[in-house]
């Protein structure tokens, strides 16, 4: 075979030098191997929401026998867990699996000895969980539109937006990921702040009822904002307060990403 | 100390240029201001007990470990500063294998080679010489579970090569593998090393160390105590004979033996070891014991290794 070496100085870098593209290898790993166990990976995201949408939806709110803010309880729930398998497939994704790539496999290593930086892993992994999540998230709000539960077309803005809600929560997973030592290290972050956020920030019923404090800690968590944008999208009203909802999101990305950057650099090049 | 190499070209700059290179952990100093220089298209090793510095060395050598302080270039460029860069040129088989394993042989080559931003028919072409060359061509497209250590091993060094790097960093490529599995790899590293590829690799084997590198440096506590070439280093640093002695009677013949200052004896264990510059005097009067055994071979690489880094088990 050829092995034969050339020359000592630099090869021609291309465009694969271009430094924003770097992601791409690293995500089409990710997105290849996720194809490969569609069947489980699927069932896990889409499977579970669907439970409760027709558990809860029609057997709690039969017994509830009247709307919520004018709508039927099943339309108001499908809203709700749109937005929150969004938060649940990207914060699984980022810390489940990425502790895998990171610790038990070994991937992120191997990836860097090519020429790859722990910023190039990172943003293919935040770019990832968004993925995953407009995955999930399309595939719900299929269903969902199939059973009668989306008001109009407006509703496939949802998706691009689940994609942001999963960078979103896919970072601060990452910073969990970053500093934990096994697999159970990741309940700690699932029940001091995903299943509190699930239940306080108006998924499963509205929170204007709830005490004072309450609402204010969930206005500050960011799933009460992706709430905000997805929940008027499915049923048919236009957002308020859009740039304050996108602000908040964005924030906890440029806040939780490169601080998962720093630790993960800490952990991994010492 | 410092043995200059017997085929060095003054002509080029080295591919590894490292000098007062130190790191520690904590208290722990790993390595201790090193100096170390590798040619082009030489094979390298780097010897030493466990925790003498070789893989964070190596790991430093790719930029996966901040140095503390020293002056560290390949291809004369500072790492860590141009690590990523730098890492284009250079295949890495670590020491553990990280292979991917959802995906197939065929396919973990196809993805790493993405990792260099490399795709397309070309790359198909390399990588179907490169399955020959690691003989894994029948098993392209099995699940990387279904491999032995062998053969993992092998594609881990495939995969190092899809890049078509000129410096191959290795770390114990061959520990865990029965004999006819690490036959195949000293075979492929040599063809690599004929085709002009800078080689540096760590290792337990001394008879690999023996059998594959040009020059090596038996480190410990982080620091070189010794380099050259294998026929160097067992020149200067061991006497040429050794004679290990067994057997009952091994007491009662040491008793009466004169032994005189060009010898030097060790006890491990059962045995004696007799380092020797001349071993007839020492053969013959064993020839007189009947309830002594003994062989008497030449000094190898392991005698000096055991000699520098001494017999004390490290862990």
């Amino acid at each position: 075979m050829n092995t034969e070496v050339t020359d000592v100085s630099m090869k021609d870098d291309g465009l694969r030098e271009v430094g924003w593209l770097r992601w791409y290898p690293v995500w089409s790993r990710n997105m290849r191997v996720w194809r490969k166990l569609i069947g489980p990976a699927l069932l896990g995201n889409i499977g579970e929401p669907l439970l409760y949408l027709f558990a809860l939806g029609y057997g709690l709110g039969g017994f509830l026998g009247k709307d919520i803010q004018g709508l039927e309880y099943v339309v108001f729930l499908a809203s709700g867990l749109v937005c929150s398998s969004a938060m649940n497939t990207a914060s699984f994704e980022g810390m489940y699996s990425a502790y895998t790539r990171m610790a038990v496999q070994d991937t992120w290593i191997g990836m860097l000895t090519a020429p790859l930086s722990i910023r190039d892993i990172i943003t293919a992994e935040v770019i990832w969980d968004g993925t995953k999540s407009a995955i999930s998230v399309t595939a719900i709000l299929l269903v969902a539109s199939i059973m009668g539960l989306v008001a109009d077309g407006w509703a496939i803005l949802v998706i691009p937006l689940a994609w942001l809600v999963g960078a979103c929560f896919g970072s601060m997973a990452l910073v969990v990921t970053s500093l934990a030592k096994n697999y159970d290290f990741f309940l700690y972050y699932f029940t001091l702040l995903i299943t509190p956020m699930l239940l306080l920030s108006g998924v499963f019923f509205p929170i204007d009822n709830m005490p004072e404090m309450v609402q204010l800690i969930a206005k500050a968590l960011p799933l009460y904002h992706a709430l905000g944008l997805m929940r008027p999208l499915m049923i048919g009203q236009m957002p308020v307060d859009i740039l304050l909802h996108l602000m908040v999101l964005f924030a906890y990305i440029a806040i939780a990403m490169p601080l998962a950057i720093r630790l993960i650099s800490r952990r991994l090049l010492r | 100390m410092d043995t200059p190499s017997t085929k060095t070209t003054q002509a080029q700059p080295p591919v590894i240029d490292i000098e007062g290179l130190t790191k520690s952990y904590d208290q722990l100093t790993v390595v201790d201001h090193l100096d170390l220089q590798v040619e082009r298209g030489e094979c390298f090793g780097l010897l030493g007990p466990n925790g003498a510095g070789k893989t964070t060395t190596l790991r430093m050598l790719l930029g996966m470990t901040p140095p503390d302080s020293g002056v560290l270039k390949v291809f004369q460029q500072s790492i860590p500063a141009f690590s990523r860069q730098i890492r284009r040129q250079i295949g890495v088989v670590p020491q553990m294998d990280n292979l991917d394993p959802d995906f197939s042989v065929r396919e973990n080559l196809r993805t790493y080679a993405s990792y260099f931003g490399l795709s397309g028919r070309d790359l198909e072409k390399r990588i179907t010489h490169l399955l020959e060359f690691a003989r894994l061509t029948h098993k392209a497209d099995a699940l990387i579970d279904m491999l032995s250590g062998g053969m993992k091993r092998r594609l881990t060094m495939a995969r190092a090569l899809v890049n078509d790097p000129q410096l191959l960093i290795l770390d114990e490529p061959t520990t865990g593998l029965d004999p006819q599995a690490r036959q195949l790899i000293w075979q492929r590293l040599r063809e690599l090393r004929h085709t002009g590829h800078t080689l540096i690799m760590t290792t337990h084997y001394m008879e690999e160390a023996q059998r594959l590198c040009d020059r090596l440096a038996i480190m410990d506590h982080g620091k070189i105590i010794v380099q050259g070439t294998p026929r160097e280093l067992i020149q200067q640093h061991i006497e040429p004979h050794v004679i290990e002695i067994n057997g009952v009677g091994q007491e009662k013949w040491r008793a009466q033996f004169k032994m005189d200052e060009s010898m030097r004896f060790e006890t491990l264990g059962e045995s004696l070891f007799i380092y020797a510059q001349d071993e007839k005097a020492i053969v013959a009067d064993l020839c007189e014991f009947d309830d002594v055994e003994f062989i008497h071979r030449r000094a190898n690489l392991e005698d000096v290794f055991l000699k520098m880094t001494g017999r004390d088990l490290r862990e």
